[in-house]
């Protein structure tokens, strides 16, 4: 089981506080994932949970019971480090093993496990190599062996992925899901990329400097994000926001509408403007247009939008997916 | 150095270096050659303008089949065998300490590094006058306190004594080496081995020492090549006397004391198989260490 709550969690590093009194519930067998800016405190509060930092104050709970002063090694969680942080001098094998030898596990069981784990993560054939000589894709996933065979409560990973390469970086997604959907333990992940958020989590934690900003699934962050930071960092491109007359118009202080939201078109439209940037991805264009009067916006167009630098263009938005925000920069019903 | 020029130009500014490099080590290494093979008694007449005898080997067996030649090898090994592991022990334990973060930081480490400053000699003294005299010895007057008769130690215990001195000049550089070790390991690895629930003394075990593994060696390494040719500490304290003449000081009382010039340098040629010899030992154990 792997129900972890945290309860008026706070931690300053001297006089600079960190994380301002927090709460968050997380189920067992649940994929949630801390997303936000660099500095937003997601890596602290993950070393929270794992108990490598100490909290301030408030009450970290693993399954009902009071977890605050449990060292990390007697909290039933493990850790994929950024750095995978392997041990060097030791193989494959004596890696992934490591934690079993701590537990005093015999050898025989050590060596089954290990295999076990070697087997689901396809590093059979390098169990007796040196860290040193494996590509980054596989130090990775002998971080996770290492972490698996602990059969912990649930598995907690701090920007794993961000010294992979773009191809790679998508490959180990889909296998940590994939990996999530096979053991059914409850996963924390941390990143600071928004895309791996939305693919891999069943629950998305925004973090603003400390703050939750927003809890929910990918998909209610996207439709209704209940504050302008939320709306501007999920999704890409960004979403556009528009102070001034046109939000009043709308009752706003400031309204937000997704690049995918605003309809192009050369002959009418509500707002008129010029192209400037256009950046051909193939299946979408996004085009960066100084629209007359607001500034510039960005608008995305399905396939090949046959509009060039310096075009005039005319911009729609859909009308049910404007968002507007009051100016707290808090969603207005 | 691209050019044929610059690289001509290169090896012709080099070559008074060199030159000087070579003259300093083959003149002295073919004068010892030279005298070990001739009978030279300085005190007896012997002298280079008056030609000297050829005596073949003879040197050579003389020096071998003293009563002194074993016990200083013995002495030698002892020395540098005992000083490596007090340094190094305590190099590692100092290291782990002073990497720490504390208050005054700075000025510890340069406090730590200053031993290494003091000449041999002066330390030397400083140990013999101030530390282990008998009557006036800081350490006299602590057993004192306690009760105990002082320890004569540069002659009661003239080997170990000798060991904490060398110790206490060398153990700066152990530490100062295994410190800037100490401090590239990733603090993630520890923070790892944590989570896999290794207590304090298996993190030291399984992650910081093999981590310091190739400082180590490397100071085993300077270490041995330094503390093969010790003289002035057994000079200032011993002269040689309670067991505690090297092969060093055995080779300076032949060519000085006995002036014999003919015995000592068939000893220092000796001096300089035994330190090939270690260093062909310790280059074979630990250069595999070097290489991963």
């Amino acid at each position: 089981m792997g129900k972890i709550a945290l309860k008026h969690v706070t931690k300053s590093f001297g006089a600079t506080e960190v994380i301002p009194p927090l709460d968050l519930d997380i189920e067992d067998g649940e994929f949630v994932v801390f997303v936000g800016p660099s500095g937003c405190g997601k890596s602290t509060l993950l070393r929270l949970i794992a108990g490598l930092e100490d909290v301030t104050s408030g009450m970290i709970e693993i399954d009902g019971n009071d977890a605050t002063k449990v060292p990390p090694s007697k909290r039933g969680l493990a850790m994929v480090f950024q750095s995978y942080a392997l041990y060097p001098h030791m193989s494959v094998r004596k890696n992934i093993a490591f934690p079993l030898r701590m537990a005093k596990v015999d050898e025989a069981e050590r060596n089954r496990k290990v295999e076990a784990a070697a087997d689901i993560l396809n590093l059979t054939d390098y169990l007796e190599r040196r860290p040193g000589q494996l590509s980054g894709g596989q130090r990775q996933r002998v971080a996770i062996g290492r972490a698996i065979v602990r059969e912990p409560e649930a598995f907690l990973f701090d920007e794993p992925l961000s010294n992979l390469d773009a191809a790679l970086r998508v490959n180990m997604r889909l296998e940590i899901s994939e990996l999530h959907q096979s053991l059914k333990t409850t996963m924390i992940y941390v990143t600071h990329d928004q895309v791996e958020a939305m693919t891999m989590a069943d629950k998305i934690v925004v973090l603003n400097a400390g703050r939750i900003a927003q809890v929910g699934s990918p998909l209610e962050l996207y439709r209704s994000p209940q504050n302008i930071f939320v709306a501007g960092f999920i999704g890409s491109p960004k979403m556009n926001f528009i102070e001034g007359e046109e939000a009043g118009k709308h009752g706003a202080h400031t309204i937000g509408v997704r690049p995918e939201h605003l309809a192009l078109s050369t002959d009418g439209g509500t707002w008129e403007g010029t192209v400037g940037v256009a950046e051909h991805l193939g299946s979408d264009t996004f085009l960066h247009v100084h629209v007359d009067g607001i500034g510039a916006l960005t608008v995305r167009a399905q396939g090949e939008a046959g509009l060039n630098h310096g075009d005039r263009a005319h911009i729609t938005p859909d009308p049910e997916r404007i968002h507007r925000f009051d100016s707290d920069g808090l969603a207005l019903a | 150095m691209a050019t044929q020029h610059s690289r001509t130009a290169a090896r012709f500014m080099m070559a008074p270096a060199v030159f000087l490099l070579l003259v300093w080590m083959l003149v002295p290494l073919t004068m010892t050659l030279f005298f070990s093979f001739k009978k030279y008694l300085p005190l007896r007449g012997d002298s280079m303008a008056n030609g000297l005898e050829w005596v073949g080997f003879a040197n050579y067996v003389r020096f071998v089949g003293s009563s002194s030649f074993w016990p200083s090898i013995q002495a030698t090994l002892i020395i540098v065998g005992g000083v490596l592991v007090v340094t190094i022990v305590l190099g590692v334990l100092l290291a782990m300490l002073l990497d720490q973060p504390m208050w005054g930081q700075g000025i510890v480490r340069i406090l730590v590094i200053a031993p290494f400053f003091v000449m041999p000699t002066v330390s030397a003294l400083v140990w013999k006058n101030m530390f282990m005299d008998p009557n006036n010895g800081l350490l006299a007057y602590l057993w004192k306190a306690f009760g105990g008769t002082p320890v004569e130690w540069l002659s009661q215990a003239a080997l170990p004594s000798l060991i904490m001195i060398v110790s206490w000049q060398w153990l700066p550089f152990a530490t100062l080496i295994l410190l800037t070790a100490i401090q590239s390991l990733d603090s993630e690895q520890l923070e790892a081995a944590e989570m896999d629930g290794a207590p304090v003394l298996a993190r030291f075990w399984f992650i910081i020492l093999p981590h310091l593994s190739r400082a180590i060696t490397i100071v085993i390494l300077i270490q041995t090549i330094f503390l093969l040719s010790i003289f002035a500490e057994i000079f200032v304290t011993t002269g040689g006397a309670f067991g505690t003449k090297t092969l060093t000081y055995l080779i300076f009382q032949r060519v000085l004391e006995s002036q014999n010039v003919g015995l000592g340098s068939a000893g220092g040629v000796y001096a300089i198989i035994l330190a090939n010899i270690v260093a062909l030992f310790l280059m074979r154990i630990v250069g595999k260490n070097l290489d991963a």
